[in-house]
């Protein structure tokens, strides 16, 4: 966990305050909707179909169990007992009253929670691996530059209005687990030739209406030089991002149109004139912000102790640990999943029952730690081996506990167009759907690893080009109609997904999706084939062909 | 952003007037008294495109009690009951069409 100085603590009281003083003089009148909206924006509220929207930030997908149960009191008591994690490892709130904003803010602000650049122009939550610190073979914990870049960013006044909003993701290991390839600055931790820590930096990443896979930058960037680097890049984006057309502002645009070579050079002159600056970062800076992580003492322990060959036996436990349960870098524990997924419920979702419930798991069981991944499930990080079937009971007791992690009904999905005023098509009803059509954990299993991402519109929230499957919400007529796509994915070999023919109405989508998969086992040339080599293999022909032969 | 009012104005059948309330969010329809509903019973329903333009204007000019006000088409049942003219105005007046992780 990183824990917040005075200055921290200060920033964010003080940001409370101006925001309270903002509301109350919007309420009064004194403030114009026009004058206010992006004050709201600048903290995290949206207004969506039937409310207000409060986008809460969880900077690199941590919380502590005392920062989970503030957000179980915050759904409880300003809004209906849940809330939704996203693909950002933010997390929403649906239906907050604006009068009663500031009290949610300040209730946050006591342990160290915002939602400061969750929204608008300028750089947004800077997310990463939900495995960092723990997840074997990784070259250092992501958390400690993610958080310089944070702190660096968070309210820069050269930053504040950019052409449009900015991500940062950072990944520390060979499986990026954190989609940087798809983020406007996507920073991969690895060794050079002579052994030192720096950054490959990509760029121009992004879905939405015009999507692109990142590109490599620059391969290594010493960890002394991030932030001046990245400042170049935001220099370059400010300074030439489209103003003139909200379609063409991201950084993935310009990149595009000036060629990656010429951007690279409009990087590389404006770094090389400010790269021994004050931003050049010394072993100082760096041990500061590292030395305010803390991580937990770990016991000595057996790998395989007596309470995990005795439920060994137990073959809905055996199924659940095979699915969600991960090698941690630690002899002896192991990070847990916690699939949000439930069969027919809405993706990424907990109430805040849930929420207390997990936190108070994660004091017994992770040293009170809690991840949230990109993939809108939640993990525990620190879960001692021994611990798992007292673990698996509870979390089952609670809801979290469906073996369907990285399985074709551990969808991803946006709120889709039950909640979002961008939405043209619903998203939450076509996941609820599949998961049921995908409920017997044989068939997922002989399916395997297969990402069904939805999105509700064109924006892309659910990350449909990067779905195994994709599912894209589209009007036609009034009428709610979906595009597939096949082939996409969001790791360290990204790819965009293809289409495979017109799109389908609401109706027939699990029809499709079924169908897609019934040719994928026929298909695939040996059960360990991923349905993504497959698709990649064979091309989207055949997949076309078994869809539309009867339709 | 263009303003609601800078935009040319088209409707094809019955239209109202609906916005969010400032103070919570709640969806909200214009009423023929000048007024602001959360019934869409309530919703004062135009037929043309400047009757739309006039329920449009003195619907913008209560910036403090409402936010992003705007035409939305609606259809007028045989007994004469409003209804939405769309999925979208239809999950905003009726809820969402899912069931709620906590219900109400």
């Amino acid at each position: 966990m990183y824990a917040y100085d005075d200055l921290d603590r200060t920033l964010i009281n003080e940001r409370v305050e101006e925001f309270r003083d903002q509301v109350k003089r919007r309420l009064s009148g004194e403030l114009t909707e026009d004058e206010f909206k992006m004050l709201r924006l600048q903290n995290g509220v949206y207004l969506q179909l039937h409310a207000y929207m409060f986008r809460v930030a969880i900077p690199y997908g941590t919380l502590s169990s005392t920062q989970l149960r503030r957000l179980a009191h915050v759904a409880r008591r300003y809004d209906r007992g849940y809330g939704h994690f996203t693909t950002r490892q933010n997390i929403q709130f649906n239906w907050i009253k604006l009068a009663e904003l500031p009290d949610a803010l300040a209730d946050l602000a006591e342990v160290g929670i915002h939602a400061m650049q969750t929204s608008g122009n300028n750089t947004r939550n800077v997310t990463s691996d939900q495995w960092a610190g723990v997840a074997p073979g990784e070259i250092e914990d992501p958390r400690i530059w993610s958080e310089l870049v944070r702190q660096y960013t968070t309210l820069h006044p050269e930053f504040s209005f950019l052409p449009r909003k900015f991500k940062f993701a950072i990944t520390a290991s060979a499986h990026d687990r954190a989609a940087i390839k798809i983020h406007d600055i996507g920073l991969r931790l690895h060794k050079n030739a002579q052994g030192e820590t720096g950054f490959e930096v990509l760029v121009g990443g992004g879905l939405g209406r015009t999507p692109f896979i990142g590109k490599t930058i620059k391969p290594y960037v010493a960890g002394r030089d991030l932030l001046s680097y990245v400042e170049a890049i935001l220099r370059v984006y400010n300074q030439y991002g489209r103003r003139d057309n909200i379609y063409k502002a991201r950084i993935k645009i310009l990149v595009h149109e000036l060629g990656i070579e010429k951007f690279a050079r409009e990087v590389e002159d404006e770094w090389l004139a400010m790269r021994d600056s004050a931003l050049t970062l010394d072993d100082a800076d760096i041990e500061d912000v590292r030395s305010r992580f803390s991580y937990p003492a770990y016991d000595k322990l057996p790998h395989m102790p007596e309470e995990l060959k005795k439920a060994a036996h137990d073959p809905l436990f055996e199924r659940w640990r095979k699915n969600s349960v991960f090698t941690h870098k630690v002899q002896g524990y192991a990070i847990v999943t916690l699939s949000l997924k439930p069969v027919g419920g809405p993706p990424g979702d907990a109430t805040a029952d849930q929420m207390d419930a997990i936190a108070d798991l994660a004091d017994r069981y992770s040293f009170g730690e809690i991840r949230v991944g990109h993939e809108q499930n939640l993990a525990l990080p620190h879960v001692a081996r021994r611990d798992l079937p007292a673990l698996w009971k509870a979390l089952d007791k609670i809801g979290v506990a469906t073996p369907n992690v990285n399985l074709v009904s551990d969808i991803i999905a946006c709120p889709g167009l039950d909640y979002c005023s961008l939405a043209n098509a619903r998203s939450i009803p076509i996941a609820q759907e599949l998961t049921r059509r995908f409920a017997n954990h044989d068939t997922a299993d002989l399916i395997g690893r297969l990402h069904i991402n939805i999105s509700g519109c064109i924006n892309a929230c659910g990350h449909h080009h990067v779905g195994h499957i994709g599912i894209l919400g589209v009007e036609k007529n009034g009428e709610e109609f979906y595009q597939i796509t096949i082939g996409g994915r969001a790791d360290e070999n990204a790819e965009l997904g293809a289409l495979i023919g017109p799109a389908v109405p609401y109706g027939d989508v699990a029809d499709v999706v079924e169908d897609i998969v019934e040719a994928y086992l026929a298909l695939r040339a040996r059960p360990d084939e991923l349905f993504v080599d497959t698709v990649k293999r064979l091309g989207v022909e055949p997949f076309r062909e078994r869809v539309y032969a009867t339709r | 952003m263009t303003s609601p009012l800078e935009q040319k104005i088209k409707i094809t059948g019955p239209s109202m007037v609906t916005a969010n309330r400032t103070r919570d969010g709640v969806v909200i329809y214009r009423t023929a008294a000048r007024d602001w509903s959360t019934d869409l019973s309530d919703a004062a329903i135009v037929r043309t495109a400047d009757e739309a333009r006039a329920l449009l204007v003195e619907s913008v000019a209560d910036d403090v009690g409402a936010v992003g006000p705007y035409i939305a088409p609606v259809e007028i049942r045989e007994n004469g009951k409003i209804k939405p003219g769309n999925l979208r105005e239809h999950i905003r007046s009726q809820g969402v069409t899912i069931d709620l992780p906590v219900p109400a």
